[in-house]
């Protein structure tokens, strides 16, 4: 039987990500991903143990079901309420089918937190969204504007005409272009975010603008489909692709000199503001209500809206320096 | 005159021989053994609301378990069980859209499995196609009408009254849900055991032609068998949809595996003939806690998965190879 138990707690041990030895007064959060498995969130959990070491006294539990269900992530949630644990960071598979047991979390007196992908308002106590729209849509302008010292002209390159998302992020982009003398934006075109329109409409970008300066694609599917065009049209040097991808799309054309830089959200930031938050909530620095500023650490401090959640930081900028230590994560 | 008085045998072996060396009493050692491991292991497996909520991680799959048993040991099987379940909670979230109460939701969640039972049953006994194949086909079929009507969207707004199902409590930590699974575990008991359909149903899966010349009507009890497992996949979508609160596609996705391991694991001989409920009964416990033990050492759900599948062999290759030993001694 001991032998049995033994190899069992090993495994654990093993599984379990421990922050050295775990102590009976240490703060234990886990981290509850979409599944197990996924880059993104393995870069998350290397940011709550960066955080948790920064901390010193927190214990961090990275876990989460094998596929994206709500029924997995029920059960590792019953686990943890079981094993009072002292906050729960979720992120989750379903908005609302995990509001009755973080509940019971929370009526148990364990502070419940979202993040990346939230929970309803009723089923946690914030929601820690990665970046927010305004944020976004200066930050892909910005991008192109560091590139251009003298002003130039840019296009952008968008998912389709309905894409919510990137509609509001053009919007908001379009919003703060004053603050950013000699950009002129010649036009928005739409690739459907599909490969092959958004490369034709690429080539027709820089066809009918000569001129063309920059390419601003706030879509992964466009930004790879745009730099190869750039590539493909002899144009790297004169017009840079930059917006939002993926750091292994993306690590190829950054390194061609097609893209100069791109960003979005840095996983290990995320994982390390969720662990802060929860911390801070569950020690009772600071209290979850709406127009609080939470504290997360080197991340500066979380400030909430009327339903308790709140945007991280700018979106995270990728270049040659750093594209290739995240190529391999996500 | 009087005749010397014979014992005449009318079984094999004694019955409390033959109970020792049982299917179940086996898993009732494995059962046991698992409940201590996990009492060692973790300081917060034997805790009242613990256990309580640990039950939830079985009680819905074991009430398919059980009609799943019968079917198989006729000799036929349901792998569209799971996907039952979206189709049937799909139809009760869309009826709550049109206002429908709590009675009419759970008539509806029924009826729809019901229904889907009675559309594999028709396939398989009127057209004669095999269980297997209908089945996987309809396994696509069901979740894709889900996945049709409902898409990346979700169904929420369950009355309040019915959230009773899969979160409500009889007495104390005895949950609805596991009251439930007692009560169909002894009317399926009663089912197989001591009814005639329960003899039909063995008779048809040890030989199905021999079952046919002696007057059972095989296609009618399969037809039955089928519309009972699509009625108990209604059963299982009412609890889980009650305990989530709301339904997307991906609802159960993956359970008509674990139903099947449940019942293999129970003794359910795969190719049908023999088994038992109360086997099926320890197995939904094992499985259960073998879920939540782990669960609550944080293993990750992959090594779960692999220690299940390594149970299953286990536990099925055991008697095997203890029978050759004897047979190489004897």
């Amino acid at each position: 039987m001991s032998v049995i138990k033994n190899i069992l707690s090993t495994a654990a041990v093993a599984a379990m990500f421990t922050a050295g030895a775990a102590q009976a007064d240490d703060i234990r959060i886990a981290l509850v991903v979409k599944a197990l498995g996924i880059g993104f969130f393995e870069a998350a959990a290397e940011g709550a143990q960066e955080a948790a070491e920064e901390l010193g006294n927190v214990e961090i539990i990275y876990t989460g079901p094998t596929d994206t269900t709500a029924e997995g992530q029920i059960e590792v949630i019953n686990a943890l309420i079981a094993q009072r644990v002292d906050a729960i960071a979720v992120s989750a598979n379903d908005t609302d089918a995990l509001v009755p047991v973080l509940q019971r979390a929370m009526d148990r007196g364990i502070t419940v937190i979202s993040w990346d992908s939230g929970v309803a308002e009723e089923g946690r106590e914030l929601h820690l969204n990665p970046s927010s729209n305004p944020l976004i849509g200066n930050m892909i302008v910005q991008l192109a504007a560091e590139h251009l010292p003298d002003g130039g002209d840019v296009a952008v390159l968008s998912a389709t005409t309905t894409s919510t998302n990137q509609n509001i992020w053009i919007e908001e982009m379009t919003a703060v272009l004053p603050n950013y003398p000699g950009i002129n934006v010649v036009g928005t075109v739409y690739g459907n975010d599909l490969a092959d329109d958004s490369y034709r409409e690429a080539i027709g970008l820089m066809q009918s603008h000569p001129d063309l300066r920059a390419i601003i694609a706030p879509t992964s599917v466009g930004i790879v489909a745009a730099a190869q065009a750039v590539a493909d049209a002899g144009m790297i040097g004169q017009v840079n692709v930059t917006g939002l991808g993926l750091p292994s799309e993306m690590a190829g054309h950054i390194d061609s000199g097609a893209s100069q830089s791109f960003a979005i959200w840095n996983p290990i930031d995320l994982g390390y503001a969720a662990t802060m938050l929860a911390y801070n909530l569950s020690t009772d620095v600071a209290e979850a209500e709406p127009g609080a500023s939470v504290p997360m650490g080197r991340m500066g401090e979380l400030v909430l809206d009327e339903t308790n959640s709140g945007a991280m930081a700018d979106p995270f900028v990728y270049d040659a320096s750093n594209v290739h230590d995240f190529a391999d994560i996500f | 005159m009087s005749l010397a008085e014979r014992h005449i045998p009318d079984r094999l072996t004694n019955p409390l021989q033959r109970a020792l060396k049982s299917w179940e009493a086996l898993l009732l050692v494995v059962a046991v053994t698992v409940f201590i491991i996990n009492s060692l292991s973790s300081p917060y497996f034997l805790d009242a609301w613990n256990l309580s909520d640990a039950t939830f991680n079985f009680t819905e799959k074991a009430m398919i378990a059980f009609a799943m048993a019968l079917l198989i040991i006729s000799g036929e099987i349901d792998l569209s069980v799971a996907s039952i379940i979206a189709l049937a909670s799909t139809a009760m979230g869309a009826a709550v859209q049109f206002g429908a109460g709590t009675t009419e939701i759970v008539l509806i969640g029924l009826l729809v499995g019901l229904i889907c039972g009675a559309f594999n049953g028709g396939l398989v006994t009127v057209l004669g196609l095999p269980s297997i194949v209908v089945t996987i086909g309809t396994m696509s079929l069901f979740r894709g009408i889900s996945y049709i009507v409902l898409g990346d969207q979700a169904y929420g707004g369950y009355p309040r009254s019915f959230a009773f199902f899969g979160q409500g409590y009889v007495w104390w930590v005895i949950s609805f849900e596991i009251v439930l699974f007692f009560v169909l575990a002894a009317a399926f008991w009663v089912l197989l055991h001591k009814t005639n359909f329960g003899r039909s149903v063995y008779a048809i899966g040890n030989n199905p032609t021999a079952a046919l010349f002696s007057g059972i009507r095989v296609q009618r009890v399969k037809f039955i068998l089928f519309m009972l497992t699509g009625l108990m996949a209604g059963v299982a979508a009412v609890c889980l949809t009650s305990r989530l609160g709301s339904t997307r596609p991906s609802i159960a996705v993956g359970w008509e595996l674990e139903v099947v391991t449940m019942v293999v694991l129970g003794g359910i001989n795969i190719l049908g003939g023999s088994g038992s409920i109360p086997g099926v009964v320890i197995a939904a416990f094992v499985m259960g806690m073998v879920t939540f033990g782990f669960g609550l050492l944080n293993v990750p759900g992959i090594v779960m998965s692999i220690f299940i599948g390594l149970l299953l062999i286990g536990v099925i290759a055991l008697p095997r190879l203890w029978s050759m030993f004897i047979a190489r001694r004897g």
